[in-house]
């Protein structure tokens, strides 16, 4: 055999989790933002340690871990899925029948987190495998009307299941997150009261001018939520760079030449089906924990869209985009909110902004000239739900057709754009 | 117990029909392994329908076809692939998504087996694996000399680099049979060159057994152990390629000119 100058061999750090130096100082400086941020402990950052804030960014998080399963499915696997709603009721009931606490109406076992927890997602996987091969014999818009059924097979159980579900339009009450080793002993750590965190981290003063002896319950969530998210991550991303993730890939891609290479086109589909399920069922439990009391007819195709949402805006197939689209997803109507607000203000104080605002803003009921109705002015005009939803709509429709990589690929044209700078082109 | 061998493949009247209309008819021959087998015919001629039964792709109406002296008629593609069958195809068929480096390895999907448990984990089984693989996979970069395209999505590569990644995923199979449609197909001169350098390589270094489906005769002629013509479905010769330049009714279907390059 010839010699082999060019074969090259130094692919050992290219393979790591975070290949380059400047990954592994982004995920440095990330992972110490999301310790020091909600704690009030960074200069800038402040805002972040305010509840309302907190409570947002708690949601964002448990709907990344259903959002990275939808990602893993659609994204990956290229199987465009309207069901994943129904998925998170399978893991949210799990859950709460696991978890909750029995009473004249519902049935509740009142066990621990570390059973309910991962029982909801190993439910809604089950399910996912058990509709799967009705699933992987249609593709494309049929499948999306399929996976939408069960979000109204979904709707109609839960509506009726009072012993599971807790009344229409009441619900019932979720387990709250704390561990306890088992039911009715006293949590061992509970991510959701106000107070230290754990009863052996008060003594020590670890930073002087944190005071984690009295930390909010939302921080605790938060750091719970954040270390779940960051190992969903990281298993998302293990199976995406492993034989699994690129079986997917290449039955997204070209399902033929997939199966001519060897690769099991039903057995793939199934497997995205069951994993992403999983995701859903544990962002479905943690999100109606986090939540404390969800009515049945929450787990409607509107939640199915919004994950829909999080892909095409974030960027489908990659972990990055996936959270991008999660926190704009999430977020945004908050910043709608304050936005409309502040121009509502201005039009009336007549500030700097009231021509935009007098424009954007119906203030009252015999104003006529605005799109947003704010606050509730009757008549015409969105309310800022309604600008939300047409929002998403505009954004899916300029992503789909713009850049359909998401905001990951606008994130990705602007890196470029600096990697080059001053060469730009 | 009988001591012969059995060919690594034949095909024995094997017919396939679309709604009426015959692809194939009663299509027969034999390959043993090593062997560069050529397939040609003109356009229309059935020569990928034939790849297509032999892959699973199409299930042949009548006839059959064995591999190792088994019938695998009916298997499923993915199955017929695990048995080292591995192909490229005439309009490329590359994972357009994914970079070289991934169409490459995807290749090597059935040569591991590690799981979604084990993959999650990376740490161990999967790690090991994907070491092996990206070992296995920068030997076929560095033969087919696509060092500089490595991380590119494959979408965006020149014609004449995609085939020659398409090249590349069939032989991370490890295959026993390769099967080639029109690897040279649109190419200049120089690519064609290139690409009949590198199945030489392959036969001559991996030792696997290939069936090309070519028109470019100079190519087949020079390269190919045997050929084999169809025309409208029907083989019409098949032997050395002196054999078959010689035979009047390949002179005919062909009118004499080509075959003489
Ligand atoms: N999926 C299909 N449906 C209907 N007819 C088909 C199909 N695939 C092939 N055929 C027909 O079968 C015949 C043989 O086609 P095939 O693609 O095998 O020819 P070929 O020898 O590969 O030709 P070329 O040199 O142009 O690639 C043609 O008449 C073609 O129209
Ligand atoms: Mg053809």
């Amino acid at each position: 055999m010839r010699g082999r100058p060019n074969l090259y061999t130094e692919y050992k750090a290219e393979m790591g989790l975070f290949p380059s130096m400047s990954k592994k100082i982004a995920i440095g400086l990330l992972a110490l933002i999301a310790i020091l941020g909600p704690l009030a402990a960074l200069p800038f950052l402040g805002f972040a340690g305010d509840a309302s804030w907190l409570i947002l960014v708690n949601k964002a998080l448990v709907f990344a871990i259903a959002a990275l399963g939808i990602n893993l499915l659609t994204g990956v696997a290229g199987q465009v899925s309207l069901g994943h709603a129904f998925f998170m009721a399978v893991g949210a009931y799990t859950a709460v029948v696991l978890g909750g606490e029995a009473g004249n109406t519902v049935w509740g076992l009142g066990l621990p987190i570390w059973i309910w927890l991962p029982a909801a997602g190993v439910a809604a996987a089950l399910i996912g495998v058990f509709v799967a091969p009705t699933a992987v014999r249609v593709r494309g818009l049929y499948l999306a009307f399929v996976t939408l059924g069960l979000v109204f097979i979904g709707l109609y159980l839960w509506r009726n299941l009072g012993k599971i579900a807790g009344g229409p339009g009441t619900g019932r009450p979720w387990p709250e997150l704390e561990f306890a080793l088992w039911r009715n002993m006293d949590p061992l750590v509970s991510f959701t009261s106000d107070g230290p965190l754990w009863w052996w981290l008060t003594p020590v003063n670890w930073l002087p001018w944190v005071h984690i002896e009295e930390m909010d319950g939302e921080v605790k969530t938060f750091f719970f939520l954040v270390v779940l998210v960051a190992v969903f991550a990281i298993i998302a991303k293990n199976l995406m760079r492993t034989r699994i993730g690129r079986s997917w890939a290449a039955i997204r891609d070209r399902d033929i030449a997939a199966e001519v290479m060897g690769v099991a086109d039903a057995k793939g589909k199934t497997q995205a089906f069951g994993i992403s399920s999983f995701y859903a069922g544990m962002g479905g439990a943690l999100f109606a924990s986090v939540v404390g009391r969800i009515i049945p007819e929450s787990w409607d195709i509107f939640l199915s869209v919004e994950f829909v949402a999080i892909i095409l805006i974030g960027g489908a197939g990659t972990i990055v985009g996936t959270f991008l689209g999660t926190f704009f997803v999430v977020l945004s109507p908050r910043i709608v909110e304050n936005v409309t607000g502040f121009l509502a203000t201005q039009a009336e104080d007549g500030g700097p902004f009231s021509w935009l605002g007098s424009i954007f803003v119906r203030s009252s009921a015999d104003d006529w000239i605005g799109i947003v109705s704010y606050p509730d002015a009757a008549g015409p005009g969105l309310s800022v739900a309604q600008l939300n939803i047409v929002l998403f709509g505009v954004l899916i429709v300029v992503f789909l057709i713009a850049e359909p990589l998401g905001l990951y690929g606008i994130w990705l044209r602007a890196r470029n754009y600096w990697k080059g700078w001053p060469f730009t082109y | 117990m009988a001591f012969v061998t059995a060919p690594l493949l034949e095909f024995e009247n094997v017919g396939l029909s679309f709604k009426g209309v015959n692809a194939l008819t009663d299509m027969s021959f034999t390959m043993t392994a090593g062997e560069l087998f050529a397939v040609i015919g003109p356009n229309g001629a059935g020569k990928t329908s034939a790849f297509n039964c032999l892959n699973g792709v199409y299930k042949p109406q009548r006839g059959d076809i064995r591999w190792k002296g088994d019938s695998i008629l009916g298997m499923r593609p993915d199955k017929v692939a695990e048995l080292g069958i591995a192909r490229t195809f005439q309009n490329i068929e590359l994972f357009a998504h994914m970079t070289v480096l991934q169409n490459i390895t995807l290749g090597r999907h059935i040569r591991t087996n590690v799981g979604w448990l084990a993959g999650a984990v990376w740490y161990g089984k999967a790690k090991r694996e994907e070491m092996a693989n990206r070992e296995k996979v920068e030997e076929i970069i560095d033969l087919l000399e696509i060092e500089a395209w490595r991380s590119y999505p494959v979408g965006l590569l020149p014609y004449g680099i995609q085939k020659r990644v398409e090249l590349g995923r069939a032989l991370a199979m490890e295959p026993e049979l390769l099967l080639l449609d029109e690897p040279v197909a649109g190419m200049n001169l120089e690519e064609t060159e290139d690409m009949a350098r590198f199945i030489l390589d392959i036969r001559e270094e991996l030792g696997i057994a290939m069936i090309l489906v070519e028109h470019d005769m100079g190519l087949v002629m020079d390269i190919a152990d045997r050929i084999l013509v169809l025309d409208f479905g029907q083989v019409i010769g098949e032997g050395t390629p002196l054999e078959v330049q010689n035979n009047p009714n390949v002179i005919k279907a062909y009118l004499g000119e080509e075959l003489t390059a």
